[in-house]
């Protein structure tokens, strides 16, 4: 295990791109998680509307794993229906839970397999899962606050 | 160049420091050497300590305190003189000496010192004799300070809502000095109202040494009491309980090459006599009825249940090998030699981080009243990628805000990296690290 093939070109470069950065308004719900350990943190908003993640936002400072991730997870998750954004978060939760065992699926998750390399560093996989864990934590609440205009 | 090309005067002989520590000659990240620079955290363990403690465990285990066979009597006996080293190692009392398991477990202890006794007082039960100074009304105040590690800020601020007191605090100034001079948050805050005054020795984040005689007679003079996170000092300096002037103290033993599970809460014995206990059961009572109990005097009183008598025989253990260390040149010996050999570390270590371009020292940038944990962040990088560059090259160094966030807060940063050292660092380490970080600055393209 090597330094590159933990900061894969791809991590860098959302991190140093990041993309769709900033908050937008309107949404339904907004969440504040922090890696405590660390001091990492990522503020996520999301809308939903229709069954579908209609925005995600997100604004937060951290290390390019924790920045990059939630770059990712916007690219991913944007647009998509509630049901496959929660499995795909599902899928890059198994990968980073995987200690390097488990194969990514590009398809999947995209640009989140490059994620693959963090899962051999325990104390790194809090902070590749910030964004996601940020991000799912905040459409349960979306959805469970039931609006007329929320279905899924 | 680096220092290495002629002897230092003040320097402990480290190839003979690291012969005893087996934990240093293992590889790591793929077989680099490691370089171990997070004894702020926690200290590696001589090969002594360990001995010591199985020792302990092969020759007399039992549990102390307690029965009347000959191993019950060893073990008891070990345990005390484990005692009488620690109380002998900081100038204080073998009775002042009460073992727990870590100094955030002392620090707590001190705290539930207080909210025990005001929650007994507002029942009008019984308290120890002189246990009104433990009794908080609300608007009463407690004083800490910006620099506080979480474990001695923390307990004060559930103290305060547990109580109604107010938690006030001297603030930290751009060198990371203490801001006695502060026109809202200096030296000021201690008043009328102020109870007690819990503050940090050394910083573990920015190396500081604090005016501990300063605060504590500012303390006296209003009645209140002095108690001194002493986890970063007592490892690496002489400590001397009764020059400070502070009533109670505290530290841990595995920062000071002892097992972890063990620390110690020094206290002026009759601070001590007039505190109810934190944890109660067994060992720390005199009598017990159904319908009450009364308890021993201190040390015992805070001492419940079997105790941690391996470690504390460890920590002992470590306590005379710090004793028995001398510097390279013969000239000093035991903590003046410790002190004095990561006096020449930090200094070599402050001049060589900050020659690197970007790297920004967080704390004083001299290695005047300070000590070796050096705190810095590295312009474009998170502390924590540093982190893993520095891990890459085998340099281990803690990354975070080190459980002290508003002092980051304080300096405008989330976290940043620290090297902290200790008698088996040498002038190389510091090499390794200034390496490591000019290769997390070209790999992270910032150079």
């Amino acid at each position: 295990m090597d330094l590159e093939s933990l900061y894969q070109e791809i991590i860098l470069d959302h991190y140093k791109h990041p993309r769709g950065r900033g908050l937008h308004d309107p949404f339904d719900a907004e969440v504040h998680h922090v890696n405590p350990t660390c001091g990492d943190e990522l503020t996520v908003r999301v809308r939903v509307r229709d069954g579908r993640l209609e925005d995600v936002s997100y604004e937060g400072q951290g290390c390019s794993i924790s920045q990059a991730s939630a770059s990712v997870m916007f690219e991913q998750l944007s647009g998509d229906t509630v049901e496959h954004a929660l499995e795909v978060t599902d899928s890059f939760l198994e990968l980073m839970q995987g200690r390097g065992n488990v194969e990514p699926d590009e398809d999947v998750l995209g640009d989140g397999v490059a994620f693959a390399g963090v899962a051999k560093y325990p104390a790194r996989v809090k902070c590749a899962l910030l964004g996601w864990m940020a991000c799912k934590d905040a459409v349960s609440q979306a959805v469970g606050r039931g609006t007329s205009e929320v279905s899924t | 160049m680096t220092a290495l090309d002629a002897p230092v005067s003040g320097l402990l002989d480290v190839e003979r420091v690291r012969a005893d520590f087996p934990i240093l000659a293992r590889t790591v990240r793929g077989g680099r050497p490691l370089v171990y620079l997070d004894s702020g955290a926690t200290s590696q363990k001589p090969r002594q300590v360990l001995d010591a403690e199985r020792d302990f465990y092969e020759r007399c285990n039992a549990a102390v305190h307690r029965g009347a066979h000959q191993l019950a009597e060893e073990a008891t006996d070990a345990f005390e003189a484990a005692r009488d080293s620690l109380a002998r190692f900081i100038g204080g009392d073998s009775r002042e000496i009460v073992f727990t398991k870590n100094a955030t477990e002392s620090l707590n202890l001190v705290a539930y010192a207080f909210s025990n006794a005001t929650a007994k007082a507002a029942h009008g039960r019984s308290l120890p004799p002189g246990g009104d100074r433990f009794v908080l009304t609300p608007g009463d105040e407690i004083v800490v300070t910006e620099m506080e590690h979480h474990a001695n800020l923390v307990p004060w601020q559930e103290l305060a809502d547990k109580t109604g007191a107010v938690l006030r605090w001297i603030g930290v100034d751009e060198e990371g000095r203490l801001d006695l001079d502060h026109p809202e948050h200096g030296l000021g805050v201690i008043g009328s109202r102020t109870r007690v005054v819990a503050l940090t020795h050394q910083s573990n984040v920015l190396g500081t040494v604090t005016p501990v005689e300063v605060v504590a007679s500012a303390a006296r003079s209003v009645g209140a009491l002095t108690v001194l996170d002493a986890c970063q000092s007592v490892p690496h300096a002489p400590v001397d309980v009764m020059a400070l002037g502070v009533d109670l103290l505290a530290f841990s033993g595995h920062k000071m090459l002892g097992p972890s599970g063990v620390g110690v809460l020094w206290g002026r014995y009759d601070v001590l006599e007039a505190m109810p206990p934190f944890l109660t059961g067994g060992s720390m009572i005199e009598t017990v009825h159904m319908e009450g109990s009364t308890f021993a005097p201190p040390p015992q009183r805070f001492e419940a249940g079997v105790p941690m008598a391996a470690q504390a025989v460890g920590l002992a253990a470590a306590v005379g090998y710090l004793e028995a260390l001398r510097s390279q040149d013969g000239l000093l010996g035991g903590m003046a030699a410790v002190e004095a050999h990561e006096h020449v570390l930090t200094a070599y270590a402050l001049e060589r981080l900050g020659s690197v371009p970007g790297v920004r020292v967080i704390g004083p940038t001299g290695a005047a009243e300070r000590g070796s944990a050096l705190s810095f962040v590295v312009e474009g990088i998170h502390a924590h990628d540093v982190g893993q560059v520095l891990d890459d090259r085998g340099v281990e160094v803690r990354v975070g805000h080190h459980c002290a966030w508003p002092l980051h807060r304080r300096f405008g940063v989330p976290a940043t990296t620290r090297a902290s050292f200790y008698v088996y660092n040498g002038l190389d380490d510091v090499d390794a690290l200034v390496e490591a970080v000019e290769r997390a600055r070209a790999f992270f393209g910032v150079i």
